[in-house]
C-alpha cells in the first residue's frame, strides 16, 4: 500500500503524518509512506485545501485531519 | 487530545453533551468576574482601589473570559464553517467577471475556512477556473483580514455595531485592494507555474459528506489547535493589558493617541506589520488601550494591520507572487487600512 501526505509542512499536515503513522502501526499493515511538499504536484492531485490524504494514488481526504479512526478505516478499506 | 478521541465514542449522547458543555460554558462566564470580586476584595482582604489590586483583578478575570469566549466563538464558527470550502468558493467564482466577481470574493473569503499554508494550491486551483487574479486577490486579503473569531470577540468585549463596522470595512478594504491590483495588471507579476500547473482529478470537497459528529469533533479539535498555538501571545497581551489597566492613568494616551492626532493612525498600521499575531490574541490590549482613551477607529486599524499584514503570510504568498506585486499588496492593503482608521475616529468621536 502506498500512503502519501500532501501538504507544505503546516502544522496540520504534521498532525496528519502523526494520525497516519499511528493508524498503521495499529493495523500491522505493509506501507510506505510519502510526504508531497510540492506546490505543482499537490495541485496535480486536484487538491487545493491541505493537508490531503492519498491511499494508492487515490485522494480520499483533504482540506481537514482526519482521526486515528478515520485513517484506520481508509486503510483498511485500501 | 484526550477528549478529542472520546467524541466518536458518544455517538448517541452527542446533543446531551453539546447542551452540557454549552450549560457549563455559560455557568463559568457568569461566575467569573463574582469569583474573583469575592476572592480577591473579601476572602484575601485587597484594597478594590489599589493599581495592584486593578492589575491582578484584570489578569486573571481576563484570562479567563477571553479563554471562554475564544472557546465558545471557536467552536461555533468552525462547525459553521465546516459546511463552506475552498473548492465551493472556486466553483462559485468560476467565470465571474471583476466588480462582482471582487464582492463576492471578499465576502466567501471571510467565510470559507482557509488555511495560509493553503494559498498556493489555492491560487493554482483559482487560476485553473478562470477566476482573475484581482479577484483571487481579494480572496485572499479577506480571508485573514475579516476573522468571523475577530468579529465574535468584538462583539462580546463592545457590542454589535463595532463588530458590524469592522467586518463591513474589512469586507470594503479586500473588494477595493483587490480590484485596484487586478486593474494595475496584476497577472503580470504571478509566477509563471502557476499558469502551467494543471489540476488533475477530481477535487474532493472537505466540505461535503461529513457527519454532524465530525464537524464538531472539528470545531473541539480546532478550539484546542488554536489555543495551543496563541496562548503565549495571549498571556502576554493581557499581562500588558493589566499593567496598563492598574497603572496607566485614565486618558493617558487621549494626549499621544487621540483622534485629532493625524500621525496615530498610520503609526499603529506601521506598528502592527511587524508584529504577528492571531486578532483573538491582541483582543485584551485592544481591550484596555480602549478603556484609556485609544480611540476605536485607531485601534481596529491597528489589529487590521496585526493579522492582514504579516511577515509569514508575506513570505507564503511570495511563492506565487512577485516581489513588485508583495509591496503593491501591502501599500494598497494599508492604505485601506489607514483610510478606515480615519474614518472610524470620525464616526465614532
Amino acid at each position: 500500500m502506498n500512503v502519501k501526505i500532501l501538504g507544505p509542512g503546516c502544522a496540520n499536515c504534521k498532525r496528519l503524518e502523526a494520525n497516519v503513522t499511528e493508524a498503521i502501526e495499529a493495523l500491522g499493515a505493509a506501507a510506505t509512506v510519502e510526504k508531497v511538499t510540492d506546490y505543482g504536484a499537490i495541485a496535480g492531485y486536484g487538491v487545493m485545501s491541505t493537508p490531503g490524504l492519498v491511499i494508492d494514488e487515490a485522494v480520499v481526504v483533504s482540506g481537514r485531519v482526519p482521526s486515528v479512526s478515520e485513517v484506520t478505516a481508509l486503510l483498511s478499506r485500501a | 487530545m484526550a477528549i478529542v478521541e472520546h467524541v466518536p465514542t458518544i455517538r448517541r449522547g452527542l446533543g446531551t453533551v453539546v447542551a452540557t458543555a454549552s450549560a457549563l460554558w455559560v455557568g463559568a462566564y457568569w461566575l467569573n468576574e463574582r469569583a474573583w470580586d469575592w476572592l480577591l476584595h473579601g476572602a484575601w482582604g485587597m484594597d478594590p482601589g489599589a493599581n495592584l489590586t486593578q492589575s491582578v483583578h484584570f489578569f486573571f478575570y481576563d484570562v479567563i473570559k477571553i479563554a471562554l469566549l475564544l472557546t465558545g466563538i471557536i467552536f461555533v464558527i468552525t462547525v459553521a464553517r465546516s459546511f463552506m470550502s475552498v473548492e465551493r468558493t472556486r466553483r462559485l467564482l468560476g467565470g465571474k467577471r471583476e466588480g462582482v466577481g471582487n464582492a463576492m470574493a471578499a465576502g466567501l473569503g471571510t467565510i470559507t475556512p482557509f488555511c495560509s499554508c493553503s494559498a498556493v494550491p489555492a491560487f493554482i486551483g483559482f487560476v485553473a477556473a478562470g477566476v482573475p487574479t484581482g479577484v483571487t486577490l481579494s480572496f485572499l486579503i479577506a480571508s485573514p483580514l475579516v476573522s468571523e473569531i475577530a468579529a465574535g470577540m468584538l462583539w462580546a468585549i463592545f457590542g454589535w455595531e463595532i463588530a458590524l463596522l469592522y467586518v463591513v470595512a474589512g469586507w470594503s478594504i479586500a473588494v477595493i485592494a483587490g480590484w485596484v491590483l487586478g486593474r494595475l495588471g496584476a497577472e503580470r507579476w504571478v509566477e509563471s507555474f502557476v499558469f502551467q500547473t494543471t489540476l488533475h482529478g477530481q477535487a474532493l470537497d472537505p466540505s461535503v459528506g461529513l457527519s454532524l459528529q465530525q464537524r464538531v469533533q472539528m470545531g473541539v479539535e480546532e478550539v484546542g489547535s488554536i489555543l495551543r498555538k496563541i496562548w503565549p501571545y495571549l498571556l502576554v497581551g493581557i499581562g500588558i493589558g493589566a499593567v496598563i489597566h492598574g497603572w496607566v492613568p485614565q486618558d493617558f494616551f487621549a494626549s499621544v493617541a487621540s483622534a485629532d492626532n493625524l500621525l496615530a493612525v498610520p503609526a499603529a498600521v506601521a506598528l502592527g506589520v511587524p508584529l504577528y499575531s492571531n486578532a483573538a490574541g491582541i483582543m485584551p490590549l485592544v481591550e484596555a488601550l480602549f478603556a484609556k482613551g485609544v480611540p476605536m477607529g485607531t485601534l481596529l486599524a491597528f489589529m487590521m494591520s496585526v493579522v492582514a499584514l504579516s511577515l509569514p503570510e508575506m513570505v507564503l504568498l511570495k511563492r506565487v507572487l512577485k516581489l513588485p506585486l508583495i509591496g503593491l499588496f501591502i501599500a494598497v492593503v494599508a492604505a485601506g487600512i489607514v483610510a478606515v482608521g480615519y474614518l472610524f475616529n470620525l464616526i465614532l468621536t
